[in-house]
């Protein structure tokens, strides 16, 4: 595939590998933070950590919409369909998420409960257009990436005059993310976590561009990189990180410039403005209320937003006993020190969200990871 | 969630600001609501049934000239 296959060639990551051991100051540490779940698979998936020198870690982040979105709004969309006979409409990977009750939308649809799964914001909208008689919820979740996509349906909703259409939404922001863990008492208080550098997200980044990055960069003076998914962007960008802060430099830089521009893309950027708003705060999984993190419908489009519709409240539920999901979501533990990893929590039967989701931490650990204890690993436990 | 594939336009209708995109020869049809200027031949990033942004292929070889670079500096064949 273009654009895909030249990015994962095995000679030119050999070259790259060689170029990062020569260049990484065996004197230092370097703690590299992706935030996104989509690198944290990358970096499993082609075994990039085991070509880093003891000294250069990744460390996960929060950026897993799945697994940052709290049990008590799965409650809610599960309320929608038993209470309010809605037809909810979903993408794949939040199906499996375990809610309270030892209920997950999947057993919800075994149920009897009218559950369906979508792989756009269109589909949702055909659905309602050929059930008129039905009330039809889109369970908006994702980043910058899947924003847009929910803001075009909106609109469209509205040019269309559907009645029966509305979204739950759950739209999250990357940059307050970022600033959050960067201003947690583990990464501020020196010998707890340390975070040196970011990896910045590929997608998310297409959309909002390199721009937001500036502040944090500036402000909590850590280099930014934004890094393709594949697996030479992300080594090319360890690269340009390591040698930002061999230098002593903390800016943004942009390895990912097939896609990513400064600005990023104003028309989507446009119609999101247009349609949603800031909440004040939001809760995540893990990182616990954070301000102005996220996404709500304005007052103008209020007939299609599920929240108001359906007056859901805000249900709190605490996390699985003994789920490490919220120290793994802070960078603050690994997959394997949870007691839960690979006993009773699988891919097969996951109990925490990290497991869930593909790009969940504890499924990358799972899947490519549980055989290989890198190097590193083992340094930095030492 | 946030993985996007590139995919190239082989056909665009107006009319619904829809394209039809190849990925590896499979077809699919995309919105093309997120996007401006957008030609038969381009490569686009597609997400959940929408374009999010075109692939610079003048920026796509230049990334890839840096990585052969300095493979060649080292005198290691690309």
């Amino acid at each position: 595939m273009k654009y895909v296959d030249e990015f994962r060639r095995q000679d030119l990551a050999r070259k790259l590998s060689a170029d990062i051991k020569r260049e990484a100051d065996p004197e230092r540490q370097y703690n590299l933070m992706e935030f996104c779940g989509g690198h944290t698979h990358a970096i499993f998936r082609y075994g990039v950590q085991n070509l880093m020198p003891p000294n250069v870690r990744f460390v996960h982040g929060p950026g897993c919409p799945v697994c940052v979105l709290p049990i008590g709004r799965i409650d809610n969309a599960i309320q929608m369909v038993q209470q309010h006979d809605v037809i909810l409409c979903s993408y794949g990977d939040m199906l499996r998420v375990p809610a309270s009750d030892r209920k997950s939308l999947l057993k919800v649809s075994a149920e009897g409960g009218d559950v369906r799964m979508v792989y756009s914001t269109q589909d949702a909208l055909k659905i309602a257009r050929d059930n008129p008689e039905r009330q039809v919820v889109f369970f908006a979740i994702g980043f910058e990436t899947t924003t847009p996509p929910s803001a075009v349906a909106i609109k469209q909703a509205q040019a269309e005059g559907l009645k029966n259409f509305s979204v739950f939404c759950n739209h999250v922001l990357t940059p307050a993310a970022i600033t959050n863990i960067l201003e947690s008492p583990e990464v501020r208080e020196v010998g707890s976590v340390r975070i040196d550098g970011f990896f910045g997200p590929s997608h998310v980044s297409s959309i909002i561009g390199s721009q937001p990055y500036e502040f944090f960069a500036e402000e909590f003076q850590r280099p930014v990189v934004i890094a393709g998914f594949e697996p030479l962007d992300v080594m090319q960008s360890t690269l340009m990180l390591i040698r930002q802060l061999n230098e002593g430099r903390y800016e943004v830089e942009n390895e990912y410039m097939r896609v990513v521009s400064r600005e990023g893309n104003l028309k989507a950027k446009g119609l999101v403005a247009e349609v949603m708003e800031l909440r004040r705060s939001f809760e995540w999984r893990g990182l616990g209320l954070v301000p102005y993190s996220a996404l709500k419908i304005k007052k103008e489009f209020a007939e299609f937003d599920a929240e108001k519709h359906f007056e859901l409240p805000a249900i709190q539920v605490n996390d699985i006993k003994g789920c490490e999901c919220p120290s793994i979501l802070r960078g603050v533990k690994r997959p394997t020190d949870c007691k839960l990893f690979g006993t009773v929590c699988t891919t097969e039967n996951p109990m925490g969200s990290c497991m869930v989701s593909s790009e969940g931490a504890c499924a990358a650990y799972w899947s490519y990871g549980r055989f290989t204890q890198t190097n590193s690993e083992q340094e930095s436990v030492a | 969630m946030c993985h996007a594939i590139p995919a190239q336009v082989v056909a665009i209708d107006e009319a619904s600001d829809m394209a039809t995109v190849s990925l590896d020869g499979v077809k699919k049809d995309i919105s093309l609501a997120l996007v401006q200027d957008v030609q038969v031949g381009d490569y686009l990033l597609v997400h959940v049934g929408y374009a999010l942004s075109k692939v610079s292929p003048e920026e796509a070889e230049r990334t890839l000239e840096l990585f052969a670079e300095m493979a060649q500096l080292d005198g290691v064949q690309p």
